[in-house]
């Protein structure tokens, strides 16, 4: 009584409207993880693998499913108090994402990828008694889930702390994940700490940003600050220093150049089938966000961001392909190739600054995201069939004259590496059409010549591969053809599908893009 | 009158002609990859195939046939490469007259001659590997006269150069056979890079490659445009037909098997630079030099494989010599427009029942002579061989024009065409009827007639049934095909949808001045040679003879002009090149590569391993970007 004289009528605090409809698929993946880890909580070991494979591939063939189903309603929203967008964009990220994701858990569940026991000491016996008792962690499956929902929560983030909480969700997960790989332990941990440290130290620039951002408009909502920019005066220090803190975060996350370091030492270290995960959707998620972020929040800031971008862009092409060169791990090569493919995805991000309404460059890249995206788990998924005594034969030396001993696998990492290359005929010949045929019309034609001139160099080492498949002889003690499980089998097969199929018939995927481009990101 | 709209179509059996190719593409890769396994039945499958692409175009036909004539332009399309923008790429099949007439005598033709074949190459251990590449051929050959843009024409077109490469070296181990196989190969080169200049320069014109768009919008270019096309397209053609200055290949390439120089000459690859350019009727249309050049390269090219054919005692290379001059009426005619393009694709049909029944007759010759092809070693063969020298001797009339035979309709209707257009072209047209006469009549009493000058252990004998029959069903083309398609102009208005109404119809004069003239000098010519070949003994070894049948025996001396004019400055070419490509170009490139490889293996140092390094690179990137930004932001 007295407490209400004294404060007056408590304001009731509004409950938050949420669109569950709307953001159902992601629901349905977070869901699933926690599923997961009851599974792992209340089940016995020998029962959780055959619990947690299904749960996994369902709920993300699931959320699939309800993302198709939205794109044909046309969802179009800020959804949860303005504070998640879906909206075309996030459609079509969120289901190329789920697509790769379901591939690429085909790939995770196979065995013998995974440590046995990731508490015991690399080599001790303790490590040998649990690889002989065949234990497995399945926490991998539900790991991975929260990874994805992360992916798919990050490029769809309407303002900038949901981003970041996307951010860690999408990241912990995964810096665990590289840890986990089953041999050359030390190499796998090392990288896993590596890549948590680094990405402590980005998230920390992407916060930092975030607050500073926050000190000049006001708000942390993506669609505020665009209004912000056009209202608040004097503020300039905050406002770069905020916006390039901010960019260091993405940049990093994406992998472009001078932030590139940690990515061939973690895709190498890293099992090979969640470098595949990690090389795919990751970048995808990352990419997303990145535009979301320059194209709507920093809008109206192109002629700022603009010449920042173009020499990131220009020294990430470089540095990928120069660097990919002198590679002799193949899974290091593919990590500089992923960079360099970033710096090509970049020309198209920087010419659109003149026009951020350009939906084509929009989905240009989106196209060569979900091209890349299957080239590039059907590579990693080639290289984990071929193996040494010791496990994956990363060095290049052992690849040699493998086009003889199987040439059916050889052929299809050949159609791989084609399509890294961009050239016709396969899916990675249109991507790099899309994106460059949009840096054109934005008028960066100078980034464009940079672009085909370290393609050509890139085109270099990628052909290099094949040379050395087809036209060597084998080494004597040549590395064993593992014969792929049945995941892996589909996961190569249906990669190599895709990348011909995008390669020959584009026109569906490009209807698809161009429609999800259409309009734009939602405030 | 213009050509008809093209229709988009879908279903019935226009809907499947893609079979057509198809079918024997998928002989070829069968007959390819299936190796030693389907050395049995290899033959086979590739004559299966050839029939059942003859029999869906004959079906295709028969359908066009129930459509009205304004609606004879069937567009069926296939796939769309990169629809997207100005980027205009697409694959279709255009079924209209003009492409069926020429599917059917691919198919019809090609499959008589792979039914011989069975029979010619019994004894070649290869077989299996022949039909494989008749099969690729005609697929080849078919993909170019039906695609309806000239991106397929062209992939059309390159396949067929393929195709004629393999075929002509079947038997690679004769250094002769991979010698002319070459040849052809690179003279067709020069041809190719004509057409494909001629494709570049009408993608920039008219943005597409598809045929529709193009001829529809030709008026519009301007006419040095179109002559520059024109040009290049004659470049291309003249390659493939074997038209002056690109002839020489085609005498060298009879070291190929026989029906394959049937093929060859009768059915695919000579025509279709006919073809091309009766296609291309709207672009030659409005560009009247490249129509002149056309016609001069006609006429220059019909006398000089008839004076070709008048020297040769090798039975194929005489024959050789003769398709030269054929294609070279038909040349003629597709330069003059509308009214001869018909007569152009008549004399062709013709020209691919007799030529081809006399191709297959000369193989009937050599497969019961020992393979002997010179004429000296022939002679009073028609005793012995009653069905080819019956077969061969029709083909033989209806070659010469020998009244109511298909050459004779088909050729008198390209002379009075010419005639009318140009005095010159027309009489010299004539001259070359004229010594068509006399050298065909040569071809045939040598081989047929007079004393028996054979080798020792020849013993001639008739070819077995599977040889002689489709020798007899080309004879029966040879002696009715011109009068079904030219009398009462049928084949005219059949092609009309396709290549246009000419303004006027010709009528058919069978007394006319220029049709008696002709007849009058084959006349002549047919008796100087029964004079000088069939009554008189012939020398077992050639005469010197005079300047003029040196400079025909030597093929006019093309082979020594393209030596002393483009192969030996080509060769000089080469060496500077080679030698600027090692000094100049290596270096630059070596050094590029090293430069490249070096700055890798130098930046490859900053990638210590230390994380504190690499956290200390992004912190001094960060630091970069942000300064980038405060001094872009304050500009």
């Amino acid at each position: 009584m007295l407490a209400t004289a004294v404060l007056g009528a408590p304001t009731p605090i509004p409950s938050p409207t949420i669109e569950y409809g709307q953001l159902a698929p992601m629901l349905l993946v977070f869901g699933a993880a926690i599923v997961g880890v009851l599974v792992e909580a209340f089940t016995p070991k020998y029962l959780r693998k055959s619990i947690q494979m299904p749960i996994t591939v369902l709920s993300l063939i699931g959320a699939f499913a309800l993302t198709v189903w939205e794109g044909f309603q046309g969802v179009r929203n800020a959804a949860a108090m303005g504070a998640v967008a879906v909206d075309g964009p996030s459609l079509f990220i969120w289901g190329a994402i789920l697509l790769l994701a379901v591939v690429s858990v085909l790939l995770i569940n196979d065995d013998d990828q995974f440590v046995a026991q990731a508490a015991a000491v690399p080599g001790s016996a303790e490590e040998d008694q649990a690889i002989s008792q065949g234990g497995a962690h399945t926490e991998i499956y539900p790991l991975v889930l929260f990874a994805v929902g992360g992916m798919m929560l990050f490029p769809a983030s309407n303002d900038l702390l949901i981003m970041f909480v996307a951010l860690e969700v999408m990241s912990l997960p995964l810096y665990l994940l590289c840890g986990l790989a089953r041999r050359r332990r030390l190499l796998s941990q090392e990288a896993a700490m590596k890549y948590f440290l680094l990405g402590a130290f980005s998230s920390a620039f992407f916060l930092y940003g975030t607050a500073l951002l926050y000190g000049f408009a006001g708000t942390v909502d993506l669609g505020g600050i665009e209004k912000a920019l056009g209202t608040v005066g004097g503020q300039d220090s905050l406002l770069y220093m905020g916006a390039g803190m901010l960019g260091v975060g993405l940049l990093f996350k994406i992998g472009a150049a001078p932030f590139q370091a940690w990515k061939p030492d973690v895709y190498q270290g890293a099992p090979t089938p969640i470098t595949a995960l990690m090389a795919s959707g990751t970048l995808i998620a990352a990419f997303g966000a990145l535009l979301r972020v320059f194209w709507v929040a920093l809008g109206n800031l192109d002629a700022q961001w603009t010449p920042v971008l173009w020499a990131v862009a220009i020294l990430t092409m470089v540095v990928g392909a120069i660097l990919a060169i002198t590679q002799t791990d193949i899974k290091r090569m593919l990590a500089y190739s992923s960079i360099a493919h970033t710096g090509f995805l970049l020309t198209a991000v920087v010419a659109t600054g003149k026009e951020a309404q350009n939906a084509g460059a929009l989905a240009g890249i989106l196209f060569y995201l979900v091209a890349y995206g299957f080239a590039t788990v059907g590579a990693f998924a080639v290289v984990t069939m071929i193996r040494d005594a010791g496990g994956e034969a990363g060095h290049l030396s052992r690849w040699a004259g493998l086009g003889k001993r199987s040439p059916v696998l050889a052929g299809i990492f050949a159609l791989f590496l084609l399509a890294f290359a961009g050239i016709p005929l396969t899916s990675g010949f249109f991507g790099k059409y899309a994106v460059f045929a949009a840096a054109v019309a934005g008028g960066a034609v100078q980034l464009v010549i940079v672009g085909v001139v370290t393609s050509a160099m890139a085109a270099f080492f990628y052909v290099r591969v094949i040379v050395l498949m087809f036209f060597s002889d084998p080494a004597p003690e040549g590395p064993t053809i593992a014969v792929p499980s049945m995941g892996t089998a589909a996961v190569v097969t249906v990669s190599a599908a895709a990348t011909v199929v995008l390669g020959v018939f584009p026109q569906p995927v490009l209807d698809l893009a161009h429609t999800a481009a259409q309009s734009l990101f939602v405030r | 009158m213009e050509p008809a709209e093209i229709v988009q179509h879908s279903g019935g059996v226009i809907g499947v002609s893609w079979l057509t190719i198809v079918l024997p593409l998928l002989g070829a890769a069968i007959l390819l990859l299936g190796g030693r396994r389907s050395d049995r039945w290899g033959h086979f499958l590739g004559v299966a195939m050839s029939l059942a692409s003859f029999v869906v175009a004959a079906l295709v036909f028969f359908e066009l046939l129930g459509l009205g004539a304004d609606q004879r332009r069937r567009l069926v399309q296939l796939y769309e490469f990169l629809p997207a923008g100005t980027v205009d790429v697409k694959l279709g099949l255009l079924l209209d007259p003009l492409s069926i007439s020429f599917a059917l005598l691919i198919t019809g033709v090609g499959s008589l001659i792979h039914i011989y074949s069975i029979g010619y190459m019994a004894h070649d251990p290869d077989r299996r590997r022949f039909f494989a590449y008749l099969n690729l051929f005609v697929a080849a050959m078919l993909l170019l006269v039906l695609s309806d843009n000239y991106l397929g024409l062209y992939i059309g077109w390159e396949g067929v150069g393929l195709a004629s490469y393999l075929l002509i070296g079947f038997w690679q181990h004769k250094p002769s056979a991979a010698a002319a196989a070459k040849k052809a190969f690179v003279v067709n080169r020069v041809g190719d890079m004509g057409l494909a200049l001629g494709i570049f320069v009408i993608f920039t014109t008219f943005g597409t490659l598809s045929f529709g768009p193009i001829f529809s919008h030709a008026s519009q270019a301007s006419q040095g445009t179109l002559t520059l096309i024109g040009l290049a397209l004659l470049v291309g053609a003249c390659g493939k037909s074997a038209q002056l200055p690109l002839q020489s290949w085609l005498l060298d390439a009879m070291e190929g098997p026989t029906p394959v120089s049937a093929l060859i000459h009768a059915a695919t690859m000579v025509t279709a630079g006919v073809y091309l350019v009766v296609r291309s009727g709207a672009i030659f249309e409005g560009a009247p030099t490249a129509q002149l050049v056309v016609t001069i390269v006609g006429v220059a090219t019909l006398l000089a494989g008839a004076i070709i054919g008048t020297a040769k005692d090798d039975i194929k290379k005489a024959l050789a010599g003769s398709t030269m001059s054929q294609i070279g009426y038909m040349m003629l005619a597709a330069g003059l427009g509308p009214v001869g393009y018909a007569f152009a694709i008549a004399h062709l049909i013709a020209h691919g029942f007799f030529k081809a029944s006399m191709f297959l007759g000369a193989g009937s010759v050599m497969h019961a002579m020992n393979d002997e092809v010179d004429m000296r070693k022939y002679g009073g063969l028609a005793s012995v061989m009653k069905i080819t020298w019956i077969t061969f001797g029709l083909g033989y009339l209806a070659i010469i024009g020998f009244p109511l035979l298909s050459g004779y309709w088909t050729k008198d209707g390209i002379i009075e065409t010419a005639m009318e257009h140009n005095a010159i072209l027309g009489w010299l047209a004539v001259a070359g009827a004229g010594i068509t006469g006399f050298y065909m009549s040569r071809v045939f009493f040598m081989t047929f007639h007079g004393e028996r000058r054979w080798d020792k252990d020849a013993h001639p004998h008739e070819s077995p049934a599977v040889m002689t029959w489709p020798l007899i069903i080309l004879s029966i083309g040879s002696v009715f095909g011109g009068a079904f398609l030219i009398a009462g102009n049928r084949f005219m208005e059949f092609l009309a949808p396709a290549v246009g109404r000419p303004e006027e119809m010709p009528s058919f004069q069978p007394f006319s001045l220029t049709g008696l003239v002709t007849l009058a000098l084959v006349a002549v010519g047919v008796v100087y040679a029964w004079l000088k070949y069939g009554r008189s003994a012939v020398p077992a070894v050639a005469p010197r003879g005079s300047f003029l049948t040196v400079f025909a025996r030597r093929d006019l001396y093309g082979d020594a002009l393209n030596e002393a004019l483009f192969m030996r400055p080509g060769q000089w070419l080469t060496r500077l090149a080679v030698f600027f490509d090692n000094r100049g170009v290596d270096g630059l490139v070596n050094g590029l590569a090293a430069l490249i490889g070096g700055t890798s293996g130098r930046l490859r140092r900053v990638q210590t391993g230390f994380v504190r390094s690499y956290a200390l690179s992004i912190f001094f990137g960060a630091a970069l970007l942000v300064g980038a930004w405060f001094v872009v932001g304050n500009l």
